[in-house]
């Protein structure tokens, strides 16, 4: 193309282009420099538009990393939009990840074109890749499109639910972008935040926390029930989160619980440190007097779990912990963070910026917190200039009559510096010192004096001002140092020392009599090239001077004032009006003019040298607002101290077993279930992420072993696992309320009716746990649960007729000794069984180990070590215990598959240093797992298992066991047996399963006449079968 | 100074409108507002008449009185203040990017939400006109409707626009990040490199921040997201038309061990542990120390298969004053054995820093003995240092490099050097000197002349004397790994432990 061509260069341009095109895509046209800046650009993006509808993923790919280049360099490629959105469905996931990128630079100008790619987004988020599903949110969400706001509305409430903890999180993050979008949705992201500000991952917290602080910071109300376990998750949550999450607390706290800072209070205010102090504090005084203060247990879990932070490695996190201990625990404590802070000091500049300026502001008030690492604020030639100001800070502040004479020393090298700037800070720095510690003020004013020879005049002008003040402090008699300063009058050129020299001539004139007139008359002489500053304080001088010594200065003044008069300044000229009138007496003079002296020369407080960071506490540490020392936008006020705290039951949550809490960190190793019925699974898997990563190593082993052992039954598993998702959400629910509704549901007849009546009011009067209440009751509430969960449940049994596991109608609280604490050096062990389906193996019995330390220590890494098992026996170790802290104990749950008989099976309880040699002998009654039966299929199976199925024995029944109640009792008590619904008074039956084999377990108990009974058991099992009688033979025949 | 001339400038009368009241008084210097005083010295008076007027005033974004390029930024103004007033305030962490160099071009911008103007960043240039030095730039400077936050590596400003308030630690930690993530994705930082792999740059921001929220900031992840650009990969792509992009979502994300991902394999299972020790001291004129303290870390590069659970023990665990681990490391282990328990990321990390106070006593293997001296008459001035070794458990100093920053008065120096290289750059008047390996039998010197600029008075201060060395072998606190354990996996592993000390702010006072 030659510049005769320029008119056209747009076609030009354009077949240029499609030449390349078709010889190689990737290519871009060569085109001349003379035809400028824009066409050129235009001629680009053609070319880019054509590679964009290639067919070619590499041409397509191409041409996206050049536009990311554009966007990433400033430039527009907005009129790309339309070329670019088409490949929005993109096969190729890195194409895809950059029109992306171009969507979220662009939508918002484009918006009506934009809207072409909302439909793939919503396909995406259906998507089984959680990966994409997350991704497909977040560009849908930061599309600034408003159109789309019900879009993305929904969007988030379906990811809030999401399995994946991964969606989830970006769905806390969506909150946010959607919130900023259109803040009337306000109410609706409140329900969702609400929602997962319940999620127990720890993935989440951090960024719902963080949509909490941005849309509701207010709703504190939202936070009690989740208090606990975000202080609980705070350790495991990534870095980002706990910095919010901290920062978010600390405001809780201070709304919720009272001031720890009572007891030291008095010695605070004493010492006038303490800004917090208040009246309504001292009012919190008088109160404490008669009541002592303790801490909520709340406010101690926060300051506890916080402190392993302050190891942290990210910078953020420890400052923010250590904001969390200024303002939140009692002042005792608050000095362990100090250590922390300080190691900040080694990393880069500005982090140590920031964190210089937090520890200024907290060594104003307590100065013991950093004393001891004076020498960590030492100056060093290499810092630069803002650091090296900060530290002076410090060290000013922290200087005590202790270390006033080392810290002098140091600020002598400093004073040196060739950092003038720094040196002069030193200077002021000194002048601080010398005013706080009297002791120290004449050494420190004559070596100021001194550095008065300097030869740099920045460091004398200050030095002046400084000396200026400390003798306005001392007013005793330093003429000997103004003559001095005096004669600097004739050197020193800063505008500030001079004005500084004169006002100090002037205030102590009657000192320095001969001196005063002449610098006066000096002045005189330069006073049209003075500084304004300068000017002002000629005419303070002599209007001194003229009040005091007229006789000499009389002309001076006048010849002084004329000039101001008709100064360029109206400042000045305004100030010489004003002294003339006041003190140059003429007719026209008011009563003023008698005080002139009084008022020009009154005693005047001395300045009080205070650090710049003096007011900066009113700001929380760590934040922007501190920083600057302004309120930034956004900055939301830490609340003062409640008086009285409200409410800490807010906070209670219920009860999760302990039990349950350690199984679940096994129910990892299932896989993520397709189906998103189950809640409670998916609940499994997030609390699974959470167990402490002490506990993963060892854990990872023993999965891999429970993986095995659940691969041989593979296809129970799975519906074993529902099981323990059902029985725990009814745990969990727990209130009678639903258990009842359900039983009142199920067509029972009328007496079974009345009885749950009564029980029912046994059980809102509180007592759920006793034995007696609810054996009908429940056996009925069973029957109408597996109602519930028959689907997933028909295929398990064997016996499919109508038999299903029922949750046990009795667990009995009685423990079994594993270990004797004596034995076990002070590690005592019980056990109990639980009656539930074991989660470990469905083959197993749950045994529940309560392990207490007796002793004064510590006991580490509680563990199973050896196990000798029978041939066939299983068992499923509970995870070890990292430590046990003296008097604690804890609760662990394990699974043995006892393979239906009554061996023993002894295992190793190892602690760090010991292990003892324990054993586990099941009762044969837990053996057993009770299912439920109508009495017709009971019979119909008793019909099967006769002969040598069939054991029984006739037994005298002590009289008060023949009522029904307490005959069911007795027997539930002694085995795990589900009761089966008779139509017959004198008949009793009772049913289960064997745990390892699913054989069925039917106790038959027929009353006769005359206080016997006949007990009939028909089991495969016959050994069992025997051995049950046996033991329940006793148990009817005595009271 | 600044700060202080401020102060004065207040106390003066004439801006005190009671006029009767002197300079001395207390009044004015407590009582008047100090807008921005002692914010990094940064846009104090400017600033804050600029925040009053865009505060009561109509227009969005900033401009800056007096200047050329005010009118520029009008035109600006008018695209820039329809996105600023339709956006809410909030809900952002960090909004937008910039990357400039020296030179203050901006090479790169990032904006995780609505678009903000360039302009913006003409704050930051006045602030970094301001302060003469690039490492004098305040971290913090307040614009009227932005702040923005810096950070200055490998001579680039990473700066971070945000709207509301966020701990600025928050912002500082997260931008340094990112230029540990750099480094590590592309080897160095600089710009040319960023610029050459600006699309990976992109793609690794757009992960790590999510609505200015960090996402994903662990390496280990961030590569099986995205994989670091090699020259075999580009190949490879070019060819296959594979991508860089990973399309599953990294293990590690979900798991509790987020920094590890999953699946490693290695044919040679090697573990590497290099203890670090860096000496902090200032030595007075007299040669005693002043303050001392040393600062470790212990670097670890671990090429381990599958999932490895490591116990590292030290001999002497009492000896770490105050430790800062990486998130691998088990704390409650720590708190209770003194032992490091930890499944390691895949790669180099750094395991653990740690100090150990300036309580205890502090070995310092070298002196520098000195005399330095200008004298009033003469335009000569006598310079003449000895490098010697001092606490060294007969282990060699080596790497020893000497600097100077001699006074302004200096106008050259003719010296020679016993051993090594040295040079001086007038203009900077920097003196260095490498000298390299110290021989006990022969310490090296340097001695010899300044010039000084005739006329001038002499320098009050003689420069100080900064110091580098290294010595091999020793972890000059005493600490002694104990023993390495690999649990969790079957292989034996090849372990090795490195340890050496080095000087890190090493002053000395002349």
């Amino acid at each position: 193309m030659s510049a005769s061509s320029l008119g056209y260069n747009e076609q030009g341009g354009e077949a240029a282009t499609e030449q390349g095109q078709e010889a190689t895509p990737t290519t871009a046209p060569s085109v001349p420099a003379a035809f400028g800046l824009f066409s050129s650009d235009t001629k680009k993006n053609e070319d880019l538009k054509q590679m964009l509808e290639s067919n070619k993923d590499s041409a397509k790919l191409d041409a996206m990393k050049r536009i990311v280049g554009m966007i990433a360099k400033g430039k527009n490629a907005s009129e790309l939009f339309p070329a670019v959105v088409k490949n929005v469905a993109s096969k190729n996931i890195e194409i895809k990840k950059l029109v992306y990128v171009y969507l979220m630079r662009y939508a918002e100008e484009q918006q009506d074109l934009a809207l072409l790619s909302i439909s793939t987004f919503q396909r995406a988020l259906k998507d089984p890749n959680q990966l994409i599903r997350a991704s497909a949110l977040r560009v849908l969400s930061s599309i600034r499109v408003p159109i789309i706001v019900p879009i993305m509305m929904l969007a988030i409430k379906e990811a809030s639910a999401d399995l994946s903890p991964y969606v989830r999180k970006n769905a806390a993050h969506a909150i946010q972008k959607l919130y900023s979008l259109d803040p009337e949705q306000k109410e609706m992201l409140i329900e969702v935040i609400e929602k997962l500000l319940k999620d127990k991952s720890t993935l989440v917290a951090g960024s719902v926390v963080m949509a909490f602080e941005e849309v509701c910071p207010d709703r504190i109300d939202l936070i009690h029930k989740n208090y606990r376990k975000l202080c609980n998750l705070l350790v495991d949550v990534e870095e980002w989160g706990q910095v919010v999450i901290i920062h978010m607390l600390t405001r809780y706290a201070r709304t919720q619980f009272v001031s720890p800072w009572k007891e030291d209070g008095v010695l605070e205010e004493d010492n006038e440190k303490d800004f917090y102090e208040s009246d309504e504090e001292q009012k919190e005084k008088d109160q404490k007097v008669k009541k002592p203060y303790a801490m909520d247990p709340d406010h101690r879990l926060l300051i506890r779990n916080t402190k392993p932070l302050l190891q942290s490695r990210n910078a953020a996190v420890v400052m923010a912990v250590a904001q969390l201990y200024w303002h939140l625990a009692p002042k005792s404590e608050a000095g362990i963070v100090s250590k922390s802070l300080v190691r900040l000091l080694r990393s880069n500049r500005e982090v140590q910026y920031i964190v210089l300026q937090n520890i200024a502001t907290m060594s104003i008030q307590r100065k013991g917190m950093f004393e001891p690492y004076l020498k960590s604020f030492y100056v060093r030639s290499t810092d630069p200039t803002m650091i090296k100001t900060s530290k002076l800070e410090i060290l000013t502040n922290l200087a005590n009559e202790a270390n006033i004479s080392t810290l002098l020393r140091e600020f002598q090298t400093y004073v040196k510096s060739q950092d003038k700037q720094f040196a002069a800070a030193t200077i002021q720095a000194i002048g601080r010192c010398a005013t706080n510690i009297s002791e120290v003020t004449d050494t420190c004013l004559n070596g100021l004096v001194c550095l008065l020879s300097n030869r740099d005049e920045i460091v004398v002008a200050e030095s002046v001002v400084v000396i200026k003040k400390l003798l306005q402090t001392q007013p005793a008699h330093h003429g000997e140092i103004i003559k001095h300063m005096a004669k600097l009058l004739d050197t020193i050129t800063v505008p500030v020392a001079r004005a500084s020299i004169l006002w100090l001539i002037g205030e102590y004139c009657e000192r320095v009599p001969k001196i005063a007139p002449d610098v006066l008359r000096k002045m005189a002489k330069s006073f049209t090239n003075e500084d304004d500053l300068v000017k002002l304080q000629i005419l303070n001088l002599g209007a001194k001077l003229y009040l005091t010594n007229s006789k000499q200065t009389k002309l001076l003044t006048q010849y002084i004032l004329n000039l101001g008069k008709y100064d360029q300044s109206y400042d000045i000229r305004d100030r010489t009006r004003f002294i003339r009138q006041l003190i140059v007496p003429n007719e026209k003079s008011g009563a003023l003019s008698k005080y002139a002296k009084k008022i020009f020369l009154a005693q005047k407080p001395a300045p009080l040298l205070e650090s710049p960071f003096k007011d900066r506490d009113r700001f929380q540490l760590g934040t922007l607002s501190h920083t600057l020392n302004t309120k930034a936008i956004g900055y939301l006020e830490l609340s003062n101290w409640p008086e009285v705290a409200p409410d800490p039951s807010v906070r209670n949550v219920e009860v999760i077993e302990l039990g349950k809490e350690w199984s679940v960190a096994l129910g990892k190793a299932k896989k993520e279930k397709p189906t998103e019925k189950f809640y409670s699974d998916s609940e499994e898997e997030e609390s699974a992420s959470t167990t402490d990563t002490e506990s993963e190593s060892t854990s990872e082993s023993e999965k891999e072993k429970n993986g095995k052992e659940e691969g041989s039954s593979m296809e129970n598993s799975e519906s074993s696992s529902e099981e323990l998702s059902d029985s725990e959400s009814e745990s969990k629910e727990g209130s009678a309320k639903k258990k009842f509704k359900t039983t009142e549901e199920s067509d029972s007849d009328d007496t079974e009716k009345k009885t749950k009546m009564i029980s029912k009011k046994r059980e809102s009067s509180g007592s759920s746990d006793s034995e007696s209440s609810s054996t009908e009751e429940s056996s009925s509430d069973s029957e109408s649960e597996s109602d519930s969960e028959s689907d997933a449940e028909s295929r398990k049994h064997k016996n499919a007729i109508a038999s299903k596991v029922s949750s046990p109608i009795f667990v009995p609280m009685k423990t079994h000794e594993l270990l004797h604490r004596m034995s076990g050096k002070g590690l005592a062990a019980h056990y109990h069984f639980s009656r539930q389906p074991c989660i470990y193996g469905n083959q197993m019995v749950s045994v529940q180990v309560t392990l207490t330390n007796t002793t004064d220590q510590k006991l580490e890494n509680i563990h199973v070590g050896e196990r000798k098992l029978p041939a066939g026996m299983k068992m499923h170790v509970f995870n070890p215990i990292e430590f046990l802290e003296p008097e604690e104990s804890i609760t662990v749950s394990m699974g043995i598959d006892f393979c239906d008989s009554t061996q023993t099976a002894s295992f190793q309880l190892c602690t760090k240093e010991d292990h003892f040699n324990v054993n586990i002998q099941p009762p044969v009654g837990e053996l057993l797992l009770p299912v439920t039966m109508s009495e017709k299929d009971f019979k119909t199976e008793q019909g099967m298992l006769t002969g040598m199925n069939e054991t029984s024995t006739t037994i005298t029944v002590a009289p008060q066991n023949s009522t029904r109640l307490v005959l069911l009792e007795k027997v539930v008590k002694a085995a795990n047996l589900g009761v089966v619904p008779s139509g017959q008074d004198n008949i009793h039956r009772f049913s289960a399963k064997t745990v390892h084999s699913g054989s069925l377990m039917l106790v038959t108990v027929e009353l006769k006449e005359g206080s016997t009974a006949q007990l009939i058991i028909n089991t495969e099992k016959t050994v069992i079968g025997s051995i049950l009688l046996r033991e329940l033979k006793p148990v009817l025949s005595q009271g | 100074m600044r700060k202080s001339k401020d102060r004065l400038r207040n106390e003066s009368p004439n801006q005190n409108p009671r006029g009767v009241t002197d300079p001395g008084a207390s009044g004015p210097d407590q009582s008047l507002p100090r807008p921005f005083a002692g914010a990094g010295g940064g846009c104090s008076a400017e600033g804050g008449a600029a925040k009053a007027r865009g505060a009561s005033g109509t227009w969005c974004e900033p401009d800056r009185p007096g200047r050329i390029k005010l009118l520029q930024n009008r035109v600006l103004l008018g695209r820039q203040s329809v996105s600023s007033t339709c956006t809410p305030l909030g809900s952002t962490m960090i909004h937008s990017l910039f990357l400039i160099n020296s030179s203050g071009d901006i090479f790169l911008e990032k904006h995780w939400k609505s678009v903000v103007s360039r302009s913006v960043c003409d704050y930051f240039f006045e602030a970094q006109e301001r302060a003469t030095e690039a490492e004098n730039v305040p971290p913090v400077i307040p614009t009227p409707h932005h702040y923005l936050l810096n950070v200055y590596r490998h001579k680039i400003f990473f700066v971070a626009v945000i709207q509301t308030e966020v701990p600025p630690l928050f912002v500082i930690e997260f931008l340094h990040r990112v230029v540990d993530t750099f480094q590590d994705y592309f080897g160095v930082c600089s710009e040319v490199v960023i610029k050459d792999n600006v699309v990976v740059v992109y793609e690794v921001l757009e992960e790590m921040l999510d609505n200015g929220f960090p996402l994903a900031t662990e390496s280990n992840i961030l590569k099986e997201l995205i994989k670091p650009p090699t020259i075999l990969r580009t190949v490879v792509n070019t060819i296959t038309g594979s991508t860089n992009v990973g399309d599953q979502l990294p293990t590690g994300q979900l798991s509790v061990v987020p920094w590890r991902r999953t699946g490693v394999k290695y044919t040679n299972n090697e573990a590497y542990f290099d203890v670090i020790e860096e000496i902090d001291a200032i030595i007075d004129k007299s040669g005693s120390t002043i303050t001392a303290e040393i600062q470790g870390v212990i670097d670890a590069c671990v090429k381990l298969t599958g999932m490895p659970d490591l116990t590292l023990s030290f001999m002497n665990p009492r000896l770490l004053d105050d430790v800062s681990f990486h998130p691998c490391v088990r704390f409650k282990r720590w708190e209770s054995e003194r032992i490091l328990s930890f499944i390691p990321p895949d790669g180099n990390f750094r395991l653990l820093s740690y100090h150990v106070s300036a309580q205890n006593l502090v070995a310092i293997p070298v002196y520098v003995k000195h005399n330095i001296s200008f004298r009033d008459s003469s335009s000569l001035g006598r310079f003449e240092i000895t490098v010697g070794p001092k606490q060294t458990m007969g282990k060699t100093v080596e790497g020893v490099m000497v600097t100077s920053q001699m006074p302004k008065g200096v106008l050259n120096m003719s010296l020679t050097p016993s051993q090594g290289m040295h040079t001086f750059d007038p203009v900077t008047k920097l003196l260095s000197w490498d000298v390299g390996k110290i021989n006990p039998q022969k310490l090296p010197s340097l001695k010899g002349t300044m010039s000084l600029q005739a006329g001038t008075s002499k320098p009050d201060e003689n420069p100080t004397i900064n110091l580098q060395f290294k010595i091999q072998q020793l972890a000059i606190s005493g600490l002694k790994v104990n023993r390495l354990d690999m649990y969790g996996e079957k292989y034996k592993p090849f372990k090795g432990i490195k340890y050496m000390t080095k000087a890190g702010k090493f002053q000395v006072r002349t």
